[in-house]
């Protein structure tokens, strides 16, 4: 059963997105990827070794023509660092997508929202297909659409935290204004996280953290492809109603 | 010519265009994004960009990231 969704044109047939960093080698990012069932691997942009030019690619790992390569703008802390990281990716990459960060506060790495405004107005002029991430924030999510953001990507806790969807009000709010894909990005550490965060109808979850620092990030990768398709199809069957009281599943009639 | 690559002072540098700098560093071209003093300089353009004495490199690529 095809379940894929839409980003400007660009057809995404997973809704597990997952990172690349923090595994202990290229092999273990590798299988890690390939048993989450991902289509999207996102990348971060830094200086080429140029003394050791022996070390290893992670391009040689990760095949651009099997999965879509998404860099991010993790690090930057102002607007023209978070520019110029994302001209360059797109220089560096094969395609306009980029996963934009202007972090705002160094211990809980939140965004700055205002500096991520801006920098997403520019970048979409340029003609990126500009994904920022970004708090739970519903107005806030308003004003990235209206700035020219193609996804937006609000956090479910701070990166790395694994605490899960702290505000699921907040996210059912900016999907049911929604006029972009809605991808939930950053903080959630298992499987019945990302269960969640698909059971509220987001389009797809991206994570890392939770996967790589597992203590079997393959199996791990495993259980996320799963919760991830549960949560979706549980959306799309519709979850029955909460009620206080019982309601028997037996009938009443043929009892002695 | 000296170049400034990514933060080092590099001395003694034979090329002349971005092209031939990567091909002297054992680079390659098709994996990694090059800037001269500030401005993205596009793959197309590498072979004709002309590097001068002093000018700020930097070589970046993809690496593992979230």
């Amino acid at each position: 059963m095809e379940d894929t969704f839409i980003i400007r044109g660009i057809e995404f047939k997973s809704r597990l997105w997952v990172g690349t960093g923090k595994y202990k080698d290229f092999d273990e990012t590798r299988r890690a990827i390939e048993a989450s069932g991902a289509d999207v691997v996102t990348v971060a942009v830094r200086r080429t070794n140029i003394t050791d030019r022996k070390s290893e690619n992670l391009l040689d790992f990760i095949d651009p023509k099997k999965y879509k390569i998404l860099p991010n703008t993790a690090g930057c802390y102002n607007v023209a660092d978070a520019l110029r990281y994302s001209r360059l990716a797109r220089e560096a990459g094969i395609s306009d997508l980029i996963k934009l960060e202007v972090i705002g506060d160094e211990k809980t790495l939140f965004p700055d929202n205002i500096g991520l405004l801006e920098a997403t107005e520019i970048l979409a002029k340029e003609g990126f297909i500009v994904l920022p991430y970004t708090t739970d924030d519903p107005v806030m999510a308003k004003r990235l659409v209206d700035a020219g953001a193609a996804a937006v990507m609000p956090l479910a806790a701070p990166i790395g935290s694994g605490l899960g969807i702290r505000n699921p009000y907040n996210l059912k709010i900016i999907l049911e204004q929604a006029t972009v894909p809605i991808i939930v990005d950053a903080g959630v550490g298992t499987a019945s996280d990302v269960a969640i965060a698909m059971e509220l109808g987001c389009d797809a979850v991206l994570l890392n953290t939770a996967i790589a620092g597992a203590k079997d990030p393959i199996m791990m990768a495993m259980a996320m492809k799963h919760g991830v398709l549960a949560g979706r199809m549980a959306y799309k069957a519709g979850r029955i109603g909460k009620k206080l009281y019982a309601t028997a599943s037996s009938p009443f009639e043929g009892m002695l | 010519m000296k170049l400034t690559i990514n933060g080092e002072t590099v001395e003694n540098i034979k090329a002349q265009t971005v092209s031939e700098l990567l091909a002297e560093l054992n680079i390659v071209q098709g994996r990694v994004a090059v800037e001269v003093n500030l401005s993205v300089i596009k793959r197309a353009e590498h072979e004709a960009f002309q590097l001068k004495d002093g000018d700020v490199v930097e070589i970046v690529n993809f690496v593992g990231g979230g």
